[in-house]
């Protein structure tokens, strides 16, 4: 029989206001196993844990259930507390009578009633269980970062000063990432390229660092300390180790004209190509389905013209297979797709163009020069429309419900910039708020408004009107003075709401990471574990976890990077015990587990079993504790009830139930 | 092919020739257009009051009508399709409105949206095909550009009318293409003509179908041709014969040949 102690918290008045702790305690000495009960304002604090502590060693008990918040919460702090007193950790149940109980009642009877009523269930599982103890697993020194952009290439360089080895996975042939597409950063107006570049040498040079360019994740397997992944290296038809960069393939290629992705089809580039020139690494790659002799046969301009001898068309994808300890994911944004809002005529008119559009018009490397000049006639604008929050903060469905957070500065950023180039462009901006929080972001702003003239008119925007002069006709509202504007135009520009990758839910599938339903990828708790995954040793870098800025993305890469070198940092891991066990007499090998198991730990073996002295070689499963993640699947599934699961066996979940059902 | 056919009132005696042109050229088509017998009037405007139903019972006897026979329902002016697809859709999917209605009405089954209502425009799309069409076009109008003008009514809301993009639509530029013209693409060809307000307010109504007119003579339409005999009301207000504003149906019947035996 076991010795049980109930410890029953108040936290503060977040459970006490709702629940009568007392009677909780009461109630709980009248279960079967209970000699001790008692409740504390607050259990989590020192002198709380002290307490269970104290009871532990002066009753001799031999399991604990603290009634208290969720399990999410402190269940570590008192399995830890526990075992600092000698108990077994896994002898630790929590009722959840905080999350499930008093935050949701108003009723102090009811509420009370229940919190007894979850504390009897608690007691019930108490009883049955058994010391639990974890074993171990070797740490991989090694990280995997996928995605090359701003937040990849900071948190692979973290890791790697920290001294572990780091592999950059990127999907296009270069790092660098939407940063790279950027003409100016905000607040302080430098160039992108001039901050950025710098680090992707840093990256591309340092000795524990190591990029795999136009490769992709395919396949993620094992578990926190112990990923084995394979990446695809996607064929470039150019040996890397040969290229010299000198990009005299890029001039003679006479296929060019693929739009360049990288200036966001504003322009073409040739059938081989880099996507532009500061790429890392400086190799082209060859777009098969422009390339004519991939197409016809006849060509090769390339190969004949290469001195270093670096074109090979034969060449094929390879898989190669890594073991990592930790798994990064920084694989960032896009804008969303437009295609919901003809009304702005976006895909009628080339004067209307999205905000990283208009920072590729801006940049000298773009498909202007840098010259603002409209993309239909050449012609310099001299009016300008920047409508603000299109697809952000939507309501009906056609767009995104978030804030995108970056749009407010950037169209700041733009019609400052304009402004300071070209005074002689009026600038106008529509918005639905202004929302510049963040250091000098607000005064950045004022800037824009009181020293630089931009006009902000509070409202939206309903039409986009192209004229048969080619000039645009904006219709909108203006809030504050309550009237109707139509306002001509040259140029209009649409601060897009941007939106995960659309490649993460791929990989947050193969990693088992969850996302929300914006494909964000979610974090393990909103406030406090901000940059971990549920996942374990999945990490979450920059704005695959939500919209971000450059310096709260470079910050986040940081935290990842930290997070990840502490498990790195570690020789060995726990792992949890709560694992799923076949009945070997039970068994009869069916396979229906291996089949629902999510992380392949289920295998069989031939196996001498003694059958109530029916000595016979049968059939069995067998579960690898080290992959096992205990969810529980293969108990539900096992036709002969042979599997169960410690720690949450099914005579526990039925003690439990019968407890509740009392 | 038969469908039931609701033309509604101004059908029968203003906008006779939008009615006249596509039962013609129905028949011309292969398909045929079966009269709803003991047909009401829509009521011209789709009802907002959450609680109204009076002023409903109208399409839902139209709409009954049609699933007793088992066939789809017709429809060709944009007004009486905005309310009879909008109604249909109440039946579908708002379970007070289906209720009460139904609790009124006393059919011997009740009425729950069944009904498939598609406007002669769809019928031309999606049972037909532009394809098709094409072929059985004898007389092209080659060489013409024409501008097709939506209105408000025909493709919104997007959601419950669903056939087109309200924002940019396809539909009516296809037919065009379909019947050998050239479509003009203007950008107010989905904005309101200002509909009866041009009976309170003539000059709001007269501004507005200006602003239309203007954009699509200034992309260079010889020709607007509209689904709406409101519309058409209040385009020829504007363009006083400047340019020829003329229903879609019309000029089908005279790409297939048939538009000379219409009497009107």
């Amino acid at each position: 029989m076991q010795r049980i102690g109930v410890f029953v918290c108040h936290c503060g008045s977040n459970i006490a206001a709702t629940v009568d702790v007392k009677k909780v305690a009461e109630m709980a000495l009248l279960e079967p196993g209970v000699v001790h009960a008692e409740d504390y304002q607050y259990m989590c604090s020192e002198a709380g844990q002290a307490k269970i502590q104290a009871a532990i060693k002066e009753k001799n008990l031999t399991g604990i259930v603290v009634c208290s918040c969720s399990p999410r919460m402190h269940e570590n702090t008192f399995r830890s507390a526990a075992e600092k007193a000698g108990l077994n950790p896994y002898m630790v149940e929590i009722a959840n009578i905080r999350e499930h109980c008093s935050w949701i009642h108003k009723n102090v009877e009811e509420a009370t009633e229940k919190a007894v009523i979850l504390a009897r269930a608690a007691i019930a599982k108490v009883n049955l269980n058994a010391p639990l103890k974890p074993g171990e697993s070797l740490v991989t020194k090694r990280a995997l970062v996928i995605g090359g952009g701003i937040a990849g290439i900071q948190t692979a360089l973290d890791i790697a000063d920290a001294g572990y080895e780091v592999d950059i996975v990127e999907k296009t042939p270069s790092i660098g990432g939407r940063m790279s597409q950027l003409d100016k950063t905000f607040p302080t107006l430098d160039c992108s390229a001039c901050i950025l570049t710098p680090k992707m040498v840093e990256a591309a040079a340092h000795e524990k660092i190591t990029i795999y360019t136009y490769s992709e994740v395919e396949k993620v397997s094992g578990f926190v300390g112990d990923f084995t992944v394979d990446i695809r290296k996607k064929a470039r038809f150019v040996d890397a180790g040969k290229c010299t960069g000198c990009g005299v393939c890029q001039e003679k290629c006479p296929s060019k004209k693929s739009l360049s992705e990288f200036n966001r089809g504003l322009n073409t580039r040739s059938a081989i190509y880099t996507p532009f020139a500061q790429a890392i690494p400086n190799v082209p790659v060859i777009d098969t389905e422009a390339c004519i002799k991939m197409k016809t046969g006849k060509c090769g301009i390339c190969s004949k013209v290469c001195q270093a001898g670096a074109i090979d068309y034969e060449q094929k994808d390879e898989i190669l297979t890594q073991k990592y300890g930790a798994i990064v994911v920084a694989t960032g944004f896009d804008t969303i797709k437009l295609d919901n809002y003809d009304e702005y005529a976006y895909n009628q008119s080339k004067d209307v163009i999205t905000s990283l559009e208009l920072e590729r018009v801006m940049n000298a490397a773009g498909p202007t020069k840098g010259h603002l000049e409209r993309l239909s006639d050449g012609k310099h604008p001299k009016e300008m429309v920047f409508i603000q929050c299109v697809g952000s903060r939507c309501s009906d469905g056609r767009g995104k419900s978030y804030c995108s957070k970056i749009c407010c500065m950037y169209t700041a950023k733009h019609a400052m910039l304009i402004r300071d180039k070209y005074p002689d462009v009026n600038v106008t901006v529509f918005y639905i708020d202004v929302r510049t929080p963040g250091k000098n972001f607000d005064e950045f702003y004022r800037r824009a408004v009181e020293d630089y003239g931009v006009n902000y008119i509070k409202g939206q925007v309903g039409k986009v009107i192209p004229q048969p002069d080619g000039k645009l006709l904006v219709q909108g509202v203006d809030l504050l003075d309550n009237k109707q504007i139509l306002k001509e135009a040259d140029m209009v520009v649409l601060a897009t709401a941007i939106e995960p990758n659309p490649d993460v839910r791929k990989i947050a599938t193969m990693l088992t990471a969850s996302i929300d339903t914006n494909n964000f990828l979610t974090e393990s708790h909103a406030k406090l574990r901000p940059v971990e995954s549920p996942t374990a040793g999945v990490f979450l870098s920059g704005v695959c976890q939500g919209p971000k800025d450059i310096p709260e993305t470079v910050a986040q890469a940081g935290a990842a990077a930290v997070k990840a070198i502490g498990l790195l940092a570690k020789d060995k891991l726990m792992t949890n015990p709560c694992t799923a066990k076949a009945d070997e007499l039970m068994c009869n090998g069916c396979s229906t587990c291996a089949n629902v198991c999510p992380y392949g730990a289920i295998t069989y073996e031939e196996k001498e079993v003694n059958d109530h002295g029916i000595r016979e070689t049968r059939r069995i499963a067998v579960v690898n504790s080290a992959l096992c993640q205990g969810c529980g699947a293969c108990t539900v599934t096992c036709p002969s009830g042979a599997m169960d699961l410690q720690g949450f066996s099914n005579r526990q979940i039925i003690a439990e139930v019968d407890a509740i059902c009392r | 092919m038969k469908y039931s056919y609701y033309p509604g009132c101004t059908l029968k005696n203003k906008a006779k020739d939008l009615d006249a042109y596509a039962r013609a050229s129905a028949k011309a088509l292969g398909f045929e257009l079966e009269e709803v017998e003991d047909w009401q009037c829509c009521g011209g405007v789709y009802p907002l009051g959450t609680d109204e139903i009076a002023s409903k019972l109208s399409s839902v006897r139209t709409l009954n009508a049609a699933k007793e026979k088992g066939q789809d329902l017709v429809t060709l002016c944009s007004a009486c399709h905005h309310v009879v697809k909008r109604v249909n859709d109440d039946m579908k999917n708002v379970e007070d409105i289906r209720t009460r209605a139904n609790n009124y009405m006393e059919l011997s089954e009740p009425y729950a949206g069944e009904t498939e209502v598609l406007h002669f425009l769809e019928v031309l799309r999606d049972r037909v095909g532009f394809d098709k069409l094409k072929e059985k076009v004898v007389n092209p109008l080659t060489g013409k550009k024409i501008g097709a003008y939506y209105g408000c009514l025909l493709l919104r809301p997007g959601k419950i009318l669903g056939f087109d993009n309200p924002e940019n639509p396809t539909i009516i530029e296809d037919f065009i293409r379909a019947i050998g013209a050239t479509p003009v693409v203007y950008p107010y060809r989905n904005e309101c003509c200002g509909g009866y307000i041009s009976l309170k307010e003539k000059d709001m109504a007269k501004n507005m179908c200006d602003k239309i007119v203007d954009s699509a003579e200034g992309f260079g339409a010889q020709m607007l041709i509209t689904a709406c005999p409101l519309c058409m009301y209040n385009l020829n207000k504007s363009t006083e014969g400047k340019i020829p504003v003329v229903y879609f149906t019309e000029l089908l019947a005279e790409a297939l040949g048939v538009k000379e035996e219409v009497e009107i």
